[in-house]
């Protein structure tokens, strides 16, 4: 099937670049740490598919290239779970959940690249509680757009940004194959 | 941004007209929503707020429960009639049934019926996506669906394989729906069984027919058994079972002419001592149980891809 360009994705341009591959890698090692310090070792980091569990994986890699201890990492997939999965946009590929230590007691990290509305995060907590009862939610974002729809509010942020409905955050990256960026892409007038 | 499926249809009628593309997304599908059933909390809020009319009008055990099943763990509200129950035992039309269904605007109608081509009909009456639960003898899309998802788990893939179909061919939906799904698939498909339950021109359908069993099964990855439908009179077309049992039925020396790793099938009920004997029912080869668990997941799949309306359709 072809997909059309859906509407949020037409007519934008670039306006800057929030981060470069390196500003990426800076960035993630700092909130991995953050993260670390906050929680010692316990943390049990869990991406949001798919951008959030790639961010997930490499802040794990980050950590253990630091010398720190290995922590638990899992990643979800939030489309059962979406509030607008029948609102007119085609289906998605749904992607695997993998929690393989048990979640319950612990203290979840749980990752995504974009904070905007916070829908994908409140069908993230949704899932979580399907699968067991963590101690601690905590929420760690590249990139928080400020525009929320709901009362959530990140704990670790890499990039803050005053953005509004014309804008786009796009995060680029290598597991995509692309080369690792953030961008602010603005809506022209077609 | 993810990827969107490959599947645009608004009812589940048959695999005569799926694409490869349209079944594999199914199966892929299928295999998200497997998990689904080893969680501490086996349900998900997809369907919430949609209507589910299961409407089985014929015996069914295991395809009734399953489908009821899945719209239970996608959270659909579902509501089951059976024949029994229905007032088409007070002699209503199959089309007035359906306008009293639309009238209560159920998203998504299951039918189940003696009638080829019932589901279809169903289609022009009522706004609901129709999935077809085994019309007839015709088709029977969501057990050729759970087939392919089971044989593609075990074997890896399911091209180039050589799947044996045998039993009574003539009355089976099952049959009729994997051939056209399995061939769709790239697997070579033969059928075997007595000739008065072959259809003539069997062939056509791009299959082989034999009329024994053994040289059927040689070389033979899946071994996929039939049950026969004395409901529908098959008992006319040969002495007896137990003639038929000597003949066809499957057992461990028969099965023995099949590759050693070959997978049983069955889409049950089975007549134990009939079409197979329990020890190769029972056996380590058999699949049949995983068949079963596999229904939940495939019926769940269909019912995500058909649960959105026109919406999924643009």
């Amino acid at each position: 099937m072809k997909l059309r360009p859906s509407p949020l994705e037409s007519n934008l341009v670039e306006r800057s670049e929030i981060l470069d591959s390196v500003g990426m890698a800076r960035v993630l090692r700092r909130l991995a740490f953050e993260v670390v310090e906050r929680n010692g070792q316990d943390s049990y980091f869990v991406g949001i598919r798919t951008g959030g569990a790639w961010l997930a994986e490499r802040m794990v890699r980050l950590l253990v290239e630091g010398g720190e201890k290995r922590p638990d990492l899992g990643a979800i997939d939030i489309t059962l779970y979406r509030d607008d999965v029948f609102h007119g946009l085609p289906k998605p590929e749904i992607g695997p959940t993998e929690l393989d230590a048990p979640i319950d007691g612990r203290t979840v990290v749980l990752v995504d690249d974009v904070l905007n509305t916070g829908r994908t995060v409140r069908a993230a907590m949704d899932v979580l509680l399907d699968y067991g009862r963590p101690r601690l939610v905590q929420l760690a974002v590249l990139i928080d757009r400020g525009r929320r729809e709901l009362p959530i509010q990140p704990d670790f942020v890499g990039v803050r940004l005053q953005t509004t409905a014309e804008h786009s955050v796009r995060v680029m990256f290598s597991e995509r194959g692309e080369s690792d960026r953030v961008v602010l892409r603005e809506r022209i007038a077609s | 941004m993810n990827q969107a499926h490959a599947f645009t249809q608004k009812h589940l009628l048959g695999m005569e007209h799926l694409s490869a593309d349209e079944i594999t997304t199914i199966l892929d599908l299928g295999e998200r929503f497997l998990e689904i059933a080893d969680r501490p909390i086996k349900k998900v809020p997809t369907l919430r707020g949609k209507t589910v009319i299961n409407l089985f009008l014929e015996a069914s055990t295991r395809t009734r429960t399953s489908f009821e099943i899945a719209a239970k763990r996608l959270s659909a509200d579902s509501v089951s009639f059976s024949a029994s129950s229905s007032s088409t035992t007070k002699g209503e039309t199959l089309i007035d049934t359906a306008n009293n269904l639309d009238a209560m605007s159920p998203d998504i109608v299951v039918i189940r019926h003696a009638q080829a081509g019932s589901p279809h009909l169903l289609t022009k009456h009522i706004d609901a996506a129709v999935v077809n639960a085994g019309d007839g003898q015709h088709e029977h899309p969501t057990q050729a669906l759970l087939d392919a998802s089971t044989i593609r788990a075990h074997k890896g893939k399911i091209a180039g394989l050589t799947v044996v179909i045998c039993g009574d061919i003539d009355h089976s939906r099952v049959a009729r729906s994997n051939i056209f799904s399995l061939r769709k698939l790239g697997a070579r498909v033969r059928v075997a069984g007595p000739r008065s339950l072959l259809p003539l021109g069997i062939e056509s359908m791009g299959v082989e027919a034999f009329d024994r069993i053994e040289p059927a099964l040689d070389g033979a990855d899946v071994v996929m058994m039939l049950r026969i439908q004395l409901e529908r009179n098959a008992g006319g077309r040969f002495p007896n079972t137990r003639e038929y049992a000597r003949l066809f039925g499957l057992n461990p020396r028969r099965l023995a002419l099949a590759k050693p790793d070959a997978i049983v099938m069955h889409p049950g009920p089975i007549n134990r001592g009939v079409e197979m004997s329990p020890s190769v029912a029972d056996g380590p080869r058999s699949v049949i149980l995983d068949q079963v668990a596999r229904g939940v997941a495939i019926r769940m799949a269909a019912l995500y891809l058909l649960g959105g309306g026109s919406d999924a359709a643009e």
